[in-house]
């Protein structure tokens, strides 16, 4: 029987790839991946949860978690398109107007 | 070692190994693949919690259609990895981006081992109850308890398509300049007073 805290730890290092992702890459469709990433991990947390306090209320919420993600992905990419459309380019380093 | 623990680690590796190659690619649809991977090997971790609906779901809907959706955007922009993304950063900068989710996943991982000690993370685990993760007992939860949630994310979700069209669209008279804004504005406001 594998300890709940290894799928914690788990979710921990799939949370700090995604910031890792986040944080170093330029291209803003792997940053908005990095982030679906940080959301699936968070996801993996609850389900372990769940799991080790034998309620299923965790699986409702990560349910709820996936439609809210696809929802968050098909305005974020609607996004992605509209810059790109304005810009002709996914680096995030030229989207800049708001930086001092 | 159990077939349970071979198989935990095999697949936490997987996933954690996807992860790694999905923000290390330049091409983003190599990026793309790797997250599938990562994906796939997470609701293995998902069904050995007994999650097997949320771990259909997973592959489903996640791997299957959101990441299809990054696909179609990734091929409708035309990109190819080869784009110029700028000069490399500065060493500080990098060993900032680096060091900060070292750091965090350090914590996270020292507060999940003082808190599960080696009794409690064996004790903690009781076998599950009959049905536990199945089709029936979550969609039981979700039309009874959960029930006004579930039917908010349908909202939800009608909300996001309609913005996503919103935004995605190409707007009419776009190169003509100052009249074009005109139009476009005019004709945006039915579309935001439905939603």
């Amino acid at each position: 029987m594998v300890p709940i805290s290894a799928y914690l730890i788990l979710a921990a290092v799939l949370f700090g790839i995604g910031s890792v992702g986040v944080l170093v890459s330029r291209n803003m469709i792997i940053m908005f991946m990095s982030v679906e990433l940080m959301l699936n991990a968070a996801n993996m947390a609850l389900v372990a949860f769940s799991r080790a306090l034998n309620l299923m209320d965790g699986h409702v919420i990560v349910f709820l978690v996936l439609t809210i993600a696809a929802a968050e992905a098909a305005v974020g990419l609607a996004l992605i398109v509209a810059l790109f459309r304005n810009r002709e380019s996914v680096d995030i380093d030229r989207f800049n107007l708001m930086k001092w | 070692m159990t077939v349970d623990t071979v198989i935990f680690f095999i697949s936490a590796a997987v996933a954690a190994f996807g992860a790694t190659m999905m923000i290390a690619q330049r091409n983003p649809v190599a990026s793309v693949l790797y997250m599938i991977l990562s994906l796939v090997a997470q609701a293995v971790c998902y069904v050995q919690l007994g999650a097997l609906f949320i771990g259909a779901v997973l592959v489903i809907v996640y791997a299957g259609a959101i990441m299809v959706l990054f696909l179609f955007v990734i091929m409708l922009l035309n990109l190819r990895g080869s784009e110029d993304l700028g000069g490399p950063s500065t060493p500080v900068s990098l060993t900032t981006k680096l060091l900060v989710p070292v750091l965090l996943v350090a914590e996270l991982v020292f507060i999940v081992r003082s808190a599960f000690t080696e009794a409690a993370s064996t004790g903690i685990m009781a076998a599950p109850e009959a049905g536990f993760g199945e089709v029936a007992s979550v969609a039981r939860l979700l039309l009874t308890r959960y029930l006004y949630p579930f039917e908010l994310t349908g909202i939800l979700l009608l909300v996001a398509i309609v913005g996503a069209v919103v935004m995605a669209r190409r707007e009419r008279g776009d190169e003509a300049g100052g009249t074009g804004v005109g139009v476009s504005a005019s004709d945006r406001t039915p579309t935001g007073g439905s939603d």
